[in-house]
């Protein structure tokens, strides 16, 4: 729930009737919303709900069929940093240790500080063991924790994660989960989505729950879970098929 | 003991003798055929990229005409070097007909579209999987380039075998705009055109015996270099 230690981010993202159309067919239809303050927004839905496409949206990789997404600037005068954790994390056919110093070349870290830096990550993230291995041959929980590494290198001041848990074991799991929390320790924005109920109320302060590329409910967690206002959300609450 | 039996060792006698006739001819051709993959990588490598990452009108219709182009005949591309290295053509002033120069750009003509069609494949291929996470990271296109290019390296040696391969192999193109004159632009392939029609055929097997050789260590490299990285890098 709120912090009061973390600084007011004044980072509001608005939505203004986004829809998203593709070959005829309305997969986001009229999505307005505005997202604010610090908590951590889980995104909710069963499959097809239009989960994924709404944060490719949001972080700029699709542009709407209508409407807008417009983020407020930051102190800067610039849009905010963003970062993006995909379900299936894409690493480069690289040691572990160069995707990292790649992304910080990427954002411009001077070539010294590169190496000292991803290693700091490495470590955050306990993956000094397999710094000089192939990216691509490590496990789904090591490359899921690498792509975090990288995020957090980036040190982004929102940070969407597209179901990134829904591939592995519960060990990684909790690994994943202790990150996004990490995240947000530092001040970042987490936006996330999944359609694990209990990730959910693990780690959400904020849900939006989508179906049928509608926003159904955009309610504080503890009242979504609660006293969900729609019927298919309490439908989708109580693990009932709701498609 | 037939004449070709006879031929066939006298031409493992030569090979094996390093008869200096014939490593003159085998170091022309593949001082040719390097510089003409080296120039062709340099401009096809990022030619190939961008035209898989950049979307315009008519880019169909150049990457149809690539892939049409990487079964140019080399006769007609040595024609179309000729006519404009030739005297009277555009680029006559340069006098490079009958040089190596010419063989080098002749065969350049050949191998580029190889090179270029099969990068755009192979990059098109690797962005498709990339493409979200370099946006993300928000890459331009340009600066997306060197790495698509670097994390495909693997499967680009193979493109580049490929177009070494035409290059060293060909015939028509450098026997036009070479002249296949002896000591200046004779290479293996026009030598062996030249010595099979004289009659010498030891040195003709001679040098189809290092030109064989020749292609099977490249692919035998080539898969190597592939087996290895599939390995490594899964």
């Amino acid at each position: 729930m709120n912090d009061m230690r973390l600084p007011i981010s004044l980072l509001p993202l608005e939505l203004n009737e986004v829809s998203f159309v593709h070959r005829g067919q309305t997969l986001l239809d009229r999505i307005s919303l505005r997202l604010e303050g610090h908590g951590k927004i889980l995104i909710m839905g069963p499959n097809g709900a239009g989960k994924s496409l709404l944060m490719r949206l949001c972080h700029g990789l699709l542009k709407p069929t209508n409407g807008q997404v417009h983020w407020a600037s930051n102190a800067n005068g610039k849009p905010p940093r963003q970062a993006m954790v995909f379900q299936r994390p894409v690493l480069l056919r690289r040691s572990a240790l160069a995707n990292l110093t790649y992304a910080l070349g990427i954002n411009g870290t001077p070539w010294k500080q590169r190496k000292p830096m991803a290693w700091q990550a490495l470590d955050h993230f306990g993956l000094t063991a397999i710094a000089h291995r192939p990216a691509r041959v490590l496990s789904g929980g090591e490359q899921q924790r690498l792509a975090l590494a990288r995020a957090w290198l980036l040190k982004p001041e929102v940070l969407f994660l597209d179901e990134p848990t829904s591939a592995l074991d519960p060990a990684a799991i909790k690994a994943v989960e202790d990150a996004v929390v990490d995240f947000h320790r530092q001040g970042t924005r987490i936006v996330m989505s999944s359609h694990d109920l209990n990730q959910a109320k693990r780690l959400a302060d904020e849900v939006i729950f989508l179906y049928g590329g509608r926003l159904i409910e955009h309610s504080p967690a503890e009242d979504f879970f609660s006293q969900p206002q729609t019927a298919r959300a309490r439908a989708f609450i109580n693990g009932e098929l709701v498609w | 003991m037939p004449a070709s039996d006879n031929a066939f060792h006298t031409a493992l006698a030569l090979v094996l003798s390093m008869d200096p006739a014939l490593i003159d001819i085998v170091l022309l051709s593949l001082q040719v055929s390097f510089t003409a993959v080296l120039i062709a990588c340099l401009l096809a490598l990022p030619l190939g990229a961008a035209l898989a990452l950049w979307a315009f009108p008519g880019r169909g219709v150049i990457v149809v005409l690539f892939n049409a182009l990487m079964g140019l005949p080399p006769v007609v591309a040595g024609l179309t070097v000729y006519l404009l290295l030739s005297r009277a053509g555009p680029l006559g002033e340069f006098g490079l007909l009958f040089t190596p120069s010419a063989m080098v750009v002749a065969q350049v003509v050949l191998v580029l579209p190889i090179i270029t069609a099969l990068t755009r494949q192979q990059i098109e291929e690797l962005h498709h999987e990339y493409r979200e996470q370099l946006t993300s990271l928000g890459m331009s296109k340009l600066r997306r380039i060197p790495t698509l290019l670097w994390d495909a390296r693997f499967g680009l040696i193979t493109v580049i075998l490929a177009g070494f391969g035409r290059a060293s192999a060909e015939v028509g193109a450098v026997m036009i705009v070479g002249g296949n004159i002896d000591g200046v632009t004779r290479v293996m392939t026009t030598a062996i055109v030249l010595e099979t029609a004289k009659g010498d055929l030891p040195l003709a097997l001679g040098l189809g015996i290092v030109l064989l050789t020749l292609v099977a260590v490249v692919n035998g490299a080539a898969y190597v270099v592939g087996e290895t990285a599939r390995r490594r890098l899964g």
